[in-house]
């Protein structure tokens, strides 16, 4: 159904070159209305292991209503979504936690009373399995697996450079720190496709320079596949493989960005077109 | 410049993990400890042990209780009055049932009733939030204390209507009844109090204690991490109102040795909240500073008139009593609404580079 999607969109650092890449998620004919109102209209797309999608569109396009419906937040009347190749029943949010969805938030949505490395931890619940009583003990097991998540979560904390503020409590930090705290505390669930909601918005230009190569290096190091809504054009068409565009609840292009950058409807979306 | 931890490095996560990493803490902690178990029990009159000790002990019990359902997991309650209650008639029943099993048991056991009733009121916490959540726990409050008035099953058909504790022997000491000592109460009551504390700052630091707070924080961010809302919530119920049961318990075992439905009514249920509220949300040490604050000052002012040589009649010094604390309480929340345990936490931040903060 991706018209656009051919061999050479796909990027060149990839490990498996050559070979057709597996679909991680496909989203088909999915449509979301609340009472009247059509958010999501007939949607269908795909995302594949180990890219960058971005999703993209004007304001009020159904972008954040549509990675509500992946990580299950929404249900949608209609469609289906296919995660790792079987269809997906209608779940709760924590289900597509544990099945490796993880994402961060338009506006941010860290734990404010919490430190940065209680935040970045938190995203390890799932992994930790210790039961109550073990809790209760502290030493020995519950210590022990404390220690082990403690680790991964300081590798996380290395990789994003932010040492220094391990101990602050993130509402005391500044609002790039915190975005940036967010993208570790998903980071550490150590998802299969990660969803991030405007991760540039409000930032700087140094503040996005750093976000970005975040984005690839965790892309390319940790393969970890990401699908991202944002609106600075210029990030969207050098981070992603691939772009989809929504306007009006409506899928309007998908292809590589060099396509979407060029196609008509999407030049009309953004500048308008008198009718 | 007493205060300072440069020179203190943690060369592993273990050592950075500990309850108090600070080598200060750590000697401040041992001091209260063997101030609480050594120096008061051989200085203080039975006065002191009854009126000050055993109550403060026990409120900071039931703060802790209240303290991890609103101070840490968010949700607001105003049933720890009634969920004491049941840990009190929970007791009364087990030791009435099994005279012979060990009191103390007996005591720890009635927090699991408590338990399991705290988290059936617990369950509207998944629809419901705040304010709204406070009410239906207000419920559990009525309701519960019309049980403890109502069916007489529970107070083995008194005619007083009123639980009073039997005379009850551990390891061949009087632990409760009439008899007991207050010295022996006071360290069932001390033990008790100092080991819940301490198992509970090790679940509160780990993945069921992180849990809780992210509830409380930002509940949909939670749920996408993989945070079962409702089971989380619950358990939250639980644990509280087991501590909180335990602490009912404890109130009339130890402490009042008879007690009647109206000792667990909703009042009890506010004194509570207030001590957590001002001792500090989401603070176990504040919950200790809260119960201090609203127990033993006005106990103590009522002994300052005397001792500075006023003769005041009793009822003016106990309408003093009460305006003093109520100013003092204002006076406190806005110096910091965030309650003893930040104003301490300032405190040590402050004290940190005394006395050259520049």
């Amino acid at each position: 159904m991706n018209a656009f999607v051919t061999e050479k969109t796909l990027p060149p650092s990839d490990a498996n070159e050559g070979t057709e890449r597996e679909l991680l998620l496909r989203v088909d004919n999915v449509s979301l209305s609340f009472g009247g109102v059509k958010a999501i209209t007939d949607i269908s797309f795909d995302i594949q292991k180990g890219e960058i999608r971005a999703i993209i569109g004007p304001n009020g396009a159904g972008k954040t209503s549509m990675l509500n419906v992946i990580n299950g937040f929404y249900h949608p009347q209609e469609g289906t979504i296919t995660w790792q190749g079987q269809v997906r029943r209608k779940m709760k949010p924590y289900e597509a936690a544990s099945q490796g969805i993880a994402r961060t938030f338009q506006n941010v949505a860290l734990f404010k009373g919490m430190t940065t490395l209680d935040n970045i931890m938190s995203g390890r619940s799932l992994r930790m399995h210790r039961n109550f009583f073990w809790q209760l003990l502290w030493r020995g097991p519950a210590e022990r697996e404390e220690i082990e998540h403690r680790r991964k979560v300081e590798d996380i904390i290395d990789f994003l450079e932010i040492q220094a503020i391990r101990k602050t409590p993130v509402g005391r930090l500044p609002y790039g720190l915190q975005k940036r705290v967010e993208l570790g505390r998903a980071l550490a669930m150590e998802p299969d496709l990660l969803l991030l909601d405007e991760p540039m918005a409000g930032m700087n230009l140094e503040e996005k320079e750093d976000m970005s190569r975040f984005i690839i290096d965790v892309n390319q190091e940790f393969g970890t596949t990401i699908a991202l809504i944002e609106h600075d054009m210029g990030v969207v068409m050098d981070l992603s493989d691939r772009v989809v565009v929504l306007d009006y609840g409506k899928k309007i292009a998908d292809g590589p960005p060099e396509e979407v950058q060029a196609s008509q409807a999407v030049i009309d979306a953004y500048l308008g077109v008198s009718h | 410049m007493f205060y300072r931890e440069a020179g203190q490095f943690k060369t592993s996560y273990k050592a950075d993990q500990a309850l108090f990493p600070i080598l200060q803490d750590r000697v401040g902690l041992a001091v209260i400890l063997i101030t609480a178990f050594a120096v008061i029990p051989a200085l203080a009159n039975d006065f002191f042990l009854t009126s000050i000790m055993i109550p403060f002990l026990v409120f900071s019990l039931a703060a802790i209780g209240l303290n991890i359902l609103t101070g840490f997991c968010g949700q607001l309650s105003l049933g720890t009055g009634a969920f004491m209650g049941v840990g009190a008639y929970a007791a009364y029943k087990l030791t009435s049932i099994f005279p012979d099993a060990n009191v103390i048991v007996m005591v720890l056991l009635s927090g699991v009733f408590s338990a399991a009733i705290g988290a059936i009121f617990g369950l509207p916490s998944l629809r419901i939030k705040g304010l709204y959540l406070a009410v239906t726990t207000l419920a559990a409050q009525f309701f519960l204390e019309w049980c403890f008035i109502r069916i007489p099953w529970l107070y083995n058909y008194n005619a007083s209507g009123a639980i009073e504790v039997p005379h009850r022997e551990v390891f061949g000491i009087v632990a409760t009844g009439a008899e007991a000592t207050p010295l022996a109460r006071y360290f069932i009551v001390l033990g008790i109090t100092v080991l819940i504390t301490f198992l509970m700052a090790n679940v509160l630091r780990g993945r069921i204690g992180r849990s809780w707070m992210m509830i409380r924080d930002m509940d949909i961010a939670a749920e996408l991490m993989g945070i079962r809302p409702l089971q989380t919530k619950l358990m939250a119920f639980a644990v509280s109102s087991y501590i909180c049961g335990v602490a009912g318990a404890m109130m009339v075992f130890f402490w009042l040795n008879a007690a009647e439905p109206s000792s667990y009514s909703i009042r009890l249920s506010f004194q509570v909240l207030f001590m957590v509220i001002l001792g500090g949300l989401g603070s176990l040490g504040g919950a200790f500073m809260g119960a201090a604050f609203i127990w033993i000052l006005p106990v103590v002012l009522k002994f300052v008139p005397g001792l500075l040589g006023f003769d005041l009649a009793a009822e003016t010094v106990e309408h003093a009593t009460f305006m003093i604390i109520g100013a003092l309480i204002i006076f406190f929340l806005i110096v910091e609404p965030h309650g003893f345990a930040r104003l301490w936490q300032i405190a040590k931040q402050k004290l940190r580079v005394w006395p050259f903060p520049y």
